[in-house]
């Protein structure tokens, strides 16, 4: 039995999954409501990713700074910080960000009209609420998180710049002359395709978990606690993969 | 009345001077064990209020959504205007949902948009009317209609739950449907509210010139708004007729509605 019921999730889960990708595809879009939800997806993350970002700057450089001037590569800071910034702490640090604030939102907002027939309201109402209300949340998180990322990690450089500065007196223009010189091109696309990935997984996450929310105010919890394990869980699976792919690029 | 189990409607058939709008024909629906529908038949009849009548958990919420594509029955046929819910394509069911009126138990509005936004929504994503003036004209009217025009800004959170059930009347009424479907249109409120939207549904079929099903266990709005009565015991009709003859009944699942 469950066995059954497992394997009727999954079915579930892959028709959702086909039905939000065909939609990608399937014109009309709903532009204003991903307009409205990317300014929601902003809106909501950008303080915490502003703070989470700077702080992990700091720390990072503080603790890598001892062990490269052990071995004399003091110099070598803003290569490292800035490669291990741009490859994955600015996307990872977004994606878990994103994925406790945004995926429990959407979780428990879809969740909550579920329950509340709201959805159903929508579905005799002719509207088809599938496009306006999970395809645009997923599209918004897909677009936003590369953008959040690209944000992330130029507050995590600030962070370790101004952690560099403190201690040396090191010039802004120095700082990131090392930083441009050693990031490649490479680096930025992976870093921005992963985090759209992110973005999909969270969106798409907190939408089916909302979507399919149980009855009553234990569903709507259930639904937004689901939404944030899973979509954590999938953010470090997606950011193993991307490096599995990404190494291949780099030989 | 016989219901063949190989019913066939057409789209406006007349039983004497009345027009059939919807028709549902042996309704079986089950939810993994607990079987719900056993076989549920109903002819609405054009500008006709039927009441569905039965306790709670007998299948009568099931039934109307399965009459609106909401719930896929297990077997039998509904058809609605005409048309067989179920061989419909997505956009021809849409096309048949905005004619139909969906008044829900729990009103659902959308709790984040305002009363003035929930009755826009429907307007502009279906009918895409977004000339303001045009807008301004139909919400107050449909508002006006169930007496809550001043409460055109109010979210939904500051309404009082009869004040909500109206919002949620004067949503499906926008669209101008030639179906209502009332479900448990009094269950919370107090005998006053009650009555206030009993009379609604009155004035609503008045003024709209709609058939309506409205499913309720509660006695006195059966009575108040009911041409028609069907009980639904245990998933299947048991008795259908007026109120009147219905009330004489001694069937012993029935006599406790009018007794008390």
């Amino acid at each position: 039995m469950r066995l059954r019921n497992f394997l009727l999730r999954v079915a579930d889960i892959h028709r959702f999954v086909v039905q939000v990708i065909k939609h990608f595809f399937m014109p009309p879009y709903e532009v204003r409501e991903i307009i409205r939800q990317c300014f929601a997806v902003g809106n909501r993350s950008l303080f915490l990713i502003t703070f989470t970002a700077f702080i992990a700057g700091i720390v990072f450089t503080r603790q890598s700074r001892p062990s490269l001037a052990s071995f004399g590569a003091e110099s070598w800071l803003p290569s490292l910080v800035s490669q291990a910034v741009v490859r994955s702490l600015g996307p990872l640090i977004t994606g878990l960000i994103c994925a406790g604030k945004l995926g429990s939102n959407i979780g428990a907002e879809l969740g909550s009209m579920q329950v509340s027939e709201q959805i159903d309201a929508m579905e005799v109402s002719g509207t088809r609420p599938f496009s306006y209300l999970v395809v645009s949340r997923i599209t918004a998180t897909t677009l936003m998180l590369p953008l959040l990322v690209v944000y992330a990690d130029v507050v995590a450089l600030l962070g370790s710049f101004m952690t560099v500065n403190f201690i040396n007196s090191s010039s802004f223009a120095l700082y990131f002359n090392e930083v441009a010189t050693n990031v490649t091109y490479l680096d930025v696309f992976s870093s921005l395709i992963k985090s759209a990935f992110f973005g999909f997984a969270i969106g798409l996450v907190g939408s089916y978990a909302g979507y399919h929310s149980e009855k009553g105010t234990t569903g709507v919890g259930k639904a937004a606690n689901s939404a944030v394990v899973i979509s954590m869980i999938l953010i470090f699976v997606i950011d193993l993969l991307g490096l599995q792919v990404t190494n291949i690029f780099r030989r | 009345m016989h219901y063949p189990e190989t019913y066939t409607s057409t789209s406006h058939h007349a039983e004497g001077e009345r027009n059939v709008v919807a028709t549902v024909r042996n309704l079986k629906k089950s939810f993994g064990d607990r079987e719900v529908l056993k076989g549920m038949n109903l002819d609405l009849y054009e500008s006709e209020n039927l009441v569905i009548l039965g306790r709670s958990g007998t299948g009568k919420s099931v039934l109307i959504k399965c009459m609106v594509g909401l719930i896929r029955p297990d077997s039998g046929t509904i058809e609605v205007l005409g048309q067989n819910v179920f061989s419909l394509n997505p956009d021809e069911l849409n096309a048949l949902r905005l004619q139909v009126g969906f008044s829900f138990q729990g009103s659902a509005l959308y709790d984040s948009m305002t009363v003035r936004e929930n009755l826009e929504f429907p307007l502009k994503r279906n009918l895409k009317i977004f000339d303001k003036h045009k807008l301004e004209e139909l919400v107050t009217t449909a508002l006006e209609d169930v007496g809550l025009a001043h409460t055109i800004n109010q979210m939904p959170a500051e309404l009082s739950g009869g004040m909500k059930k109206r919002v949620g009347i004067a949503r499906t009424l926008i669209l101008k449907p030639k179906i209502m479907l009332y479900d448990e249109p009094t269950s919370g409120l107090d005998p006053i509210t009650s009555m206030e939207i009993n009379d609604l549904i009155l004035s609503v079929r008045e003024k709209y010139k709609t058939s309506s099903i409205i499913i309720t266990h509660d006695i006195s709005s059966a009575k108040h708004t009911s041409d028609r009565i069907i009980a639904l015991i245990d998933g299947q009709n048991k008795m259908e007729g007026t109120f009147e003859a219905l009330s004489e009944t001694t069937d012993p699942d029935l006599e406790p509605f009018f007794k008390y």
